[in-house]
């Protein structure tokens, strides 16, 4: 009867799209119905294959890896896929020649950009953090994920977002807002499918074996309500047409820009911290075979960062038309946060005491250590660079992308390869990676792409900070904005070498982790432990 | 592939002198039972003290009308308003006298203070708004109709005077009608093709570059009947009608046969904004910034 229900909707849902591509009023609505068309059409096949067959009864006592598989190997395409668009746009900056002019209007510099940092943020972020949520919540909880198939509605919903905000941004399709770039038809489809996330999530935990609940999963479960909420109210958008694109938003004016800010902080607060140290809680200690540090910070931190972090915002509209009180609780709220934030380095990093020596033999340790290293280092620069003294000088400077990218790169993207390095031998039931050497490489590449990354856009930054700012005798200003741009041409090219190192050590990576699941040898002893009760 | 089963593997072993756990296990996992580390603590009061006083000592807490001022009485907005208005009394007398003294008398020798103040106000005032075409050198974008200004070759005229008008009005815009204009004809649909590939090579003929003798002095007659009104005779141009001059080397949309052919079949027809706001509602700049641009513009090498 289900089956048939599924079949009903998923019919329905074709046949609007088809509709709705007939009507459509621009290219990227059109792109976007025929790609709900053809997600609906595929999987209404896929359903029908399968209605009236026996049904495999459901292993209540297994995990289930599958969707965790997949979202792991979406973790290393859509790494990849981001890192290049990276690489390649930073040297758009260096060399303004590559935006082609055959390209026009799809591949130059202000389409490609959204497409970077939703790439590597929302697509490959958002697939280490669903890897991460469906491996971490049934192993702490020792139950398997709640809702059935759930879990595989989540991912390919997740991908189809992705499908639909990346051939958006090429289109021109976007609404404006940083970070939160996809328009009304994106926004309700990413809505339905983190609703099903949180389902899952709490359906999950709900049905748990053990008596509490572990940390690792306060950090996720906050990460996914609060990004559902962030999400939600920051695209209250009203549609010009139900077969266009375009929306205009509710809020304007500087209300919308603090919504905004609200919203582009907290994506980082929650989104790359909150889930990320959920990351960290689980993988940190599994792999250094060490007890977490501190169970008391670990509470005090959690909730001092989560009710922290919202309040800090405003500090991204420093001398705007942001009302000077506003500005200042959101410079108060960054530096309180410093010590919350630092709560979770010092139970990283403490909880290698007794096991600091396998850093010496251990590389994929050592990229989980190095990435917490990096944790404490942007959540030190993010509060200073709150203090309005001192966003006078970083605001719109290149020190911004800078911090932004020693948190994105080294925080971010490293616990992601040291849980990718975890997690393919565990999922794939190899006794160890291909090969250690790999991972090495991969390490030494990474740090390096990162240190010279962030110390040529401090560089370019706070130079650029004081050539903006250089008055002459008479007040007038000394440079024109044409000159700080020339003069930052030598570290955009160091900037994108950096990017180049990046890239190689993740395409090592995705080489070592395809090696692993091709030829590494396969683990024995897995039905040797104990079971759950 | 098979899924593992749900079970827990192996808790973790415990060292020698490791302090307490909670007593909690998941998946292996266990938790020290640690104190806060005492450095982290008190850095955290620290800074919630430090953030209570900061926002008495600044705007903050937000009421039902407005939020709290603070006790500093501290503003962004006051304060620039006041940096704008230090640099606006410093400089009050010497912009009065700028837009006083007769433009010629600007100079080196008859007002040095003044010549020095237009020179730096003027070069800042550029950067900001006429490198966007000129350049940030002044020296303009070759063969894309944005002219040089370093050289003495000028289309409108380059005494002071003649640039101080240009840059208050502009040129060939519509917001500003004391803005100059003139229009080249395009002659595509007038001039056959034997007339156009003549006319080219004649017009490459007087800037000295290699022609086809045969079709240039073919095309003196076509030169001469259709183009010689505003170009002169002996094609030195006619600065009141701001029509280049063609005898030299200088190119506004290049010298090769393609781009004066293209010249001569569509024409040209570059447009400079209006910058006085005195002159027009779409200018931005007062007078005294209009002249100090002007004296800059005249020293940079080919003011007459």
């Amino acid at each position: 009867m289900l089956d048939y229900v599924k079949l009903l909707i998923l019919g329905l849902v074709a046949v609007c799209a088809a509709i709705a591509a007939n009507y459509a009023r621009d290219v990227a609505y059109l792109v976007h119905a025929l790609l709900i068309m053809s997600a609906a059409a595929i999987t209404f096949i896929y359903v029908l294959r399968n209605t009236g067959e026996a049904k495999r009864p459901v292993p209540v006592d297994e995990y289930m890896d599958g969707p965790v598989r997949a979202a792991a190997i979406a973790t290393v395409f859509w790494g990849v896929v981001g890192f290049l668009a990276g690489t390649f746009i930073a040297f758009q900056l260096a060399y303004p020649v590559l935006n082609f002019h055959w390209a026009d209007g799809y591949l130059n510099f202000g389409r490609l950009r959204p497409l970077h940092t939703s790439a590597v943020i929302f697509a490959f972020g958002g697939n280490a953090l669903l890897a991460a949520s469906f491996y971490i919540v049934q192993r702490t909880s020792a139950a398997r994920m709640w809702g059935g198939g759930l879990a595989w509605f989540v991912f390919w919903g997740y991908q189809l977002f992705i499908l639909m905000a990346a051939t958006g941004y090429l289109l021109g399709s976007t609404q404006g807002q940083e970070y939160a770039e996809p328009e009304w038809l994106t926004d309700l489809w990413l809505t339905i499918v983190w609703v099903a996330f949180l389902a899952l999530y709490m359906g999950t935990l709900m049905k748990r074996k053990e008596p509490h609940i572990y940390v690792a999963n306060w950090f996720l479960l906050s990460f996914i309500v609060t990004v559902a909420m962030l999400h939600v109210v920051n695209n209250l958008q009203i549609p010009v047409s139900f077969f266009g694109s375009r929306s205009v938003t509710v809020m304007s004016g500087v209300q919308n820009a603090m919504t905004q800010w609200w919203y582009g902080h907290n994506a980082v607060g929650f989104f790359l911290t909150a889930g990320f140290l959920g990351m960290m809680y689980y993988f940190i200690p599994k792999q250094a075979e060490r007890p977490v540090y501190s169970y008391k910070l670990s509470i005090i931190h959690f909730w001092a960062l989560i009710f922290l972090y919202i309040w800090a915002g405003p500090h991204h509209l420093h001398y705007t038309a942001l009302p000077d009180w506003a500005s200042t609780l959101g410079m108060v709220f960054s530096i309180v946060l410093w010590m919350p934030s630092w709560g979770g380095m010092i139970n990283g990093l403490m909880t290698l005491s007794g096991a600091w020596d396998k850093l010496r033999t251990d590389p994929v340790l050592r990229m989980m250590v190095t990435s917490v290293a990096f944790y404490g280092m942007s959540t030190f620069e993010g509060p200073m660079m709150s203090i309005r003294a001192v966003n006078s000088l970083s605001h719109y400077t290149d020190w911004t992308i800078g911090h932004v990218h020693s948190g994105a790169l080294g925080w971010n993207g490293m616990i992601t390869f040291g849980m990718l390095y975890y997690l393919f031998p565990k999922l794939w039931n190899k006794q160890r990676l291909y090969s250690l050497r790999a991972v090495s490489w991969h390490y030494w590449l990474a740090t390096i792409g990162i240190v010279l990354y962030a110390a040529s856009m401090w560089v370019t930054g706070i130079m650029e900070g004081l050539m903006w700012r250089e008055v002459d005798a008479q007040g007038f200003l000394v440079n024109s904005f044409a000159d700080t741009v020339a003069a930052k041409f030598p570290m955009y090219v160091v900037r994108g070498l950096g990017g180049v190192l990046y890239l190689t050590g993740a395409l090592i990576m995705a080489w070592n982790l395809y090696m692993t699941v091709r030829k590494s040898a396969v683990r024995r002893d897995v039905a040797a432990a104990a079971p759950a009760e | 592939m098979s899924d593992h089963k749900t079970q827990h593997p192996e808790e973790q072993k415990l060292l020698a002198g490791d302090p307490d756990t909670t007593g909690h296990v998941w998946d292996g996992i266990k938790e020290f039972n640690n104190p806060l580390p005492r450095w982290w603590l008190w850095t955290f009061y620290a800074t919630i003290v430090w953030g209570i006083a900061y926002t008495v000592m600044y705007p903050a807490w937000p009421l039902v009308n407005g939020a709290t001022p603070g006790i500093l009485g501290f503003s962004t907005r006051a304060n620039v308003a006041e940096d704008i208005q230090r640099f606006e009394d410093m400089n009050a007398d010497i912009r009065t006298r700028l837009t006083e003294v007769e433009l010629a008398a600007i100079t080196p020798d008859d007002n040095p203070d003044l010549y020095n103040y237009a020179i730096q106000g003027g070069a800042a005032t550029f950067a900001t708004f006429c490198s966007q075409c000129h350049g940030s050198g002044a020296a303009g974008v070759m063969a894309a109709g944005y002219p040089n200004l370093l050289d003495d070759d000028w289309l409108w005229g380059g005494t002071i005077d003649d640039i101080h008008l240009t840059i208050t009005h502009g040129i060939r815009n519509t917001d500003d009608p004391m803005a100059r204009y003139s229009e080249m004809t395009a002659f595509d649909e007038i001039l056959s093709d034997e007339e156009v590939a003549s006319v080219v090579q004649y017009v490459r003929n007087l800037s000295g570059q290699d022609a086809d003798a045969t079709l240039a002095a073919a095309g003196e007659s076509v030169y001469l009947d259709n183009c010689a009104a505003c170009h002169m005779d002996d094609g030195t141009g006619d600065r009141y009608l701001g029509a280049p001059n063609l005898t030299d080397a200088i190119w506004l949309y290049g010298g090769s046969e393609d781009a004066i052919e293209h010249t001569v079949r569509y024409a040209r027809f570059g447009v400079m904004p209006p910058w006085s706001a005195d002159a027009s509602n779409a200018g931005r700049l007062s007078e005294a910034e209009v002249r100090a641009v002007a004296v800059y513009v005249h020293s940079l090498g080919g003011g007459e």
